[in-house]
């Protein structure tokens, strides 16, 4: 089952299936090493809709709630 | 070999490796976006003195922010490019570097922050990486100096690679075969760092530690500040410099042109260096006495968080609440530079992505986010007529910031963009590296203010020598009296306020003003328009016609505020 960025709970991890939105936004996410078949991992969630703190290979990223909604994750089990 | 370009992703040690290759001092610290335009420096290679270029950090050749597009032009420059990889996070890096071979340049690879994969259990086969990108490749680490030597020796094996352009799915598929090949990962189990790491990131604990580093942020930079006027400063002008300037006074007779404008008023037969308003004097004594302590204590303070890699912690502790005000969290870090020196935070604004975000940010910083220097002298005048009168300066301008900042983000079209950026691990700071920040700084602050203050404290006694104060004191005073409740010679500290805060401020002692228009002459000169260095800044990065409506803005809040503070006072 596909969820999003903001359903997945700070501890989990889940494989990056599909990056959604605009060629602009899935480039720069893209160069920051986020992009499909990697392992991303949820650091925190922040209130309120607030930034989604990321794992990725040995890399920590703060993204916005918004951008967040548009990287779609597949959970194992 | 004239041009070496220093490239690669953000907050990788491009900067500590510029500083170690051409022994030019510059910013480093552990968040991206320290370089926002490029720096050059002269390094040596045996006869040849080729320039090296610090170019800001940048994920890909296609630009996304200003700085970015720096990275880009410089490109076509450069004769040599060393690209610094974050061995750390070599699989990301690798796409810049895919990206640079393809664009025909000699290229030498500096694998940075070496000491670093050690303690993350990650093992990296130098020899092997060199193999399969046919490029030089050197372990380094910035911080230390290690293996800069080696990089230097190697810089002339360096030659373009012919490879054609492949397609981005084509890159990362290659860089997938590279890292397998070349790294091997051990389990590790996490340091305490580490452990800290996650705690402060998570809302509720970090939250709580963000509140208590402010706070202890600013207990130790005024504690310390206080101590070193204390202690240092204030001994050194009244038993040194006092008699010396009294001797001085005597030569040259009181009451002459030449005595009221080095030497200035005398006290009771004394000098008082807040009163005297002398070029030597209180000249001297602004920018050395009131202002370079708490310059030293704020930038030691700032240097540590820097460099330990707290700043972007805050920034997205403080994203949500920053949203309200137009901007994302980031823009704490030109906010957080700005209360040090309003230019540096000016400059810093480039690391925003959008023309609204900036304007709002650079808008807000120059009303409600007074300088050290200014706060200095506001501690030094306000604070001795009690702790609850800075409370109403400073929680003023604090209001200020969060109202503007919602109107404008009311009023101005567009929304506000969401924060995208790398946390890095925080890192024990190098106790030399932070010395040497400061130093930098304060020394920055010397050379540029202290002629800046000396011109202001002979300006002022030429503009009242030629009458030129009284006649705009009356042009101005239905503002100043009518509005604010001033007495109208404090027209002269607003005009001293475009060229220095620090002496505007001082400027309002010697009128023996009575507490209530203390705090509203300090907190208008706080607010009404930037200082004339920063304004320079400004203009350059938001445009001219952009800065005019900020101007605009910042007149208005200081009519207002002012206003406001004298009726409700």
């Amino acid at each position: 089952m596909l969820i999003d960025l903001t359903q997945l709970k700070p501890g989990e991890a889940g494989i990056i299936k599909e990056l959604r939105g605009g060629f602009g936004f899935t480039k720069r996410i893209y160069n920051m090493g986020i992009r499909e078949g990697k392992l991303i991992k949820k650091v925190s969630s922040h209130f309120w809709r607030g930034p989604q703190t990321i794992e990725i290979d040995n890399a920590r990223i703060a993204i916005g709630f918004g951008m967040a909604g548009k990287i779609f994750i597949e959970v194992n089990g | 070999m004239k041009k070496i370009l220093l490239m690669g992703n953000p907050n990788v040690g491009k900067s500590a490796i510029f500083s170690r290759l051409t022994g030019a001092r510059i910013i480093v610290s552990n968040y991206p976006g320290t370089t926002v335009e490029f720096t050059q420096g002269k390094m040596k290679i045996g006869d040849e003195r080729p320039i090296v270029i610090d170019v800001p950090g940048t994920y890909t050749f296609e630009p996304s922010s200003k700085a970015e597009e720096v990275a880009v032009k410089m490109l076509t420059e450069g004769d040599l490019v060393i690209n610094v990889v974050n061995s750390t996070n070599l699989e990301r890096n690798l796409y810049l570097t895919l990206e640079l071979l393809e664009k025909n340049v000699p290229v030498v690879i500096a694998l940075n922050m070496w000491d670093e994969t050690k303690h993350q259990g990650i093992n990296i086969d130098a020899r092997k990486l060199e193999k399969e990108l046919g490029v030089p490749v050197i372990p380094t680490c910035g911080l230390t100096g290690e293996g800069i030597k080696e990089l230097i020796s190697r810089l002339r094996e360096a030659k373009p690679i012919v490879s054609g352009i492949s397609s981005d799915t084509d890159k990362w598929k290659r860089i997938g075969e590279i890292v397998e090949s070349v790294q091997k990962l051990t389990h590790h189990h996490h340091t305490l760092l580490q452990r800290l790491e996650d705690v402060s990131i998570q809302p509720a604990s970090g939250l709580l530690i963000a509140a208590t580093v402010i706070y202890g942020a600013f207990w130790v930079i005024r504690t310390l500040g206080e101590g070193l006027i204390a202690r240092v400063f204030e001994p050194l002008f009244q038993n040194i410099w006092a008699p010396l300037m009294l001797k001085l006074g005597g030569l040259l007779g009181e009451d002459t042109f030449l005595h009221d404008v080095l030497i200035g008023k005398l006290t009771d037969g004394s000098i008082d260096f807040t009163m005297a308003f002398g070029v030597l004097t209180t000249g001297f004594f602004v920018p050395i006495g009131m202002v370079l302590p708490y310059i030293i204590s704020f930038y030691l303070v700032l240097g540590l968080l820097e460099d330990f890699g707290y700043l972007p912690r805050l920034a997205v502790l403080v994203d949500n609440f920053m949203h309200h005000l137009g901007l994302h969290g980031f823009a704490i870090i030109p906010l957080m530079l700005g209360i040090g020196c309003n230019v540096p935070g000016a400059l810093a604004i480039r690391i925003l992505e959008e023309r609204r975000e900036k304007f709002i940010a650079a808008t807000l910083m120059a009303v409600s986010v007074p300088c050290m220097a200014q706060i200095a002298m506001i501690i030094g005048l306000v604070g001795e007529r009690g702790g609850q009168y800075l409370g109403i300066v400073f929680g003023t301008l604090f209001a200020l910031f969060i109202i503007k900042g919602i109107i404008m983000n009311k009023l101005l079209k567009g929304a506000s963009p969401e924060i995208l950026v790398e946390i890095p691990p925080y890192r024990i700071p190098q106790f030399s590296a932070v010395l040497k920040k400061l130093w930098m700084r304060s020394a920055w602050f010397l050379k540029e203010a202290v002629p800046y203050v000396l011109l202001g404290v002979l300006f002022v006694n030429i503009l009242y020598a030629l009458n030129i104060i009284d006649f705009l004191s009356k042009i101005f005073s239905p503002i100043l009296t009518g509005l604010w409740g001033l007495p109208k010679e404090a027209i002269s500290a607003l005009i001293i306020g475009f060229l220095r805060k620090d002496v505007a401020v001082g400027m309002l002692g010697p009128l023996n003003l009575t507490t209530k228009q203390l705090v509203i002459g300090s907190t208008v000169l706080a607010v009404y328009f930037p200082c004339i260095a920063t304004f320079v800044v400004l203009v350059k990065e938001l445009g001219i016609k952009d800065m005019l409506k900020s101007a605009a803005i910042m007149m208005f809040a200081a009519l207002v505020v002012g206003t406001l503070l004298n009726i409700i006072l």
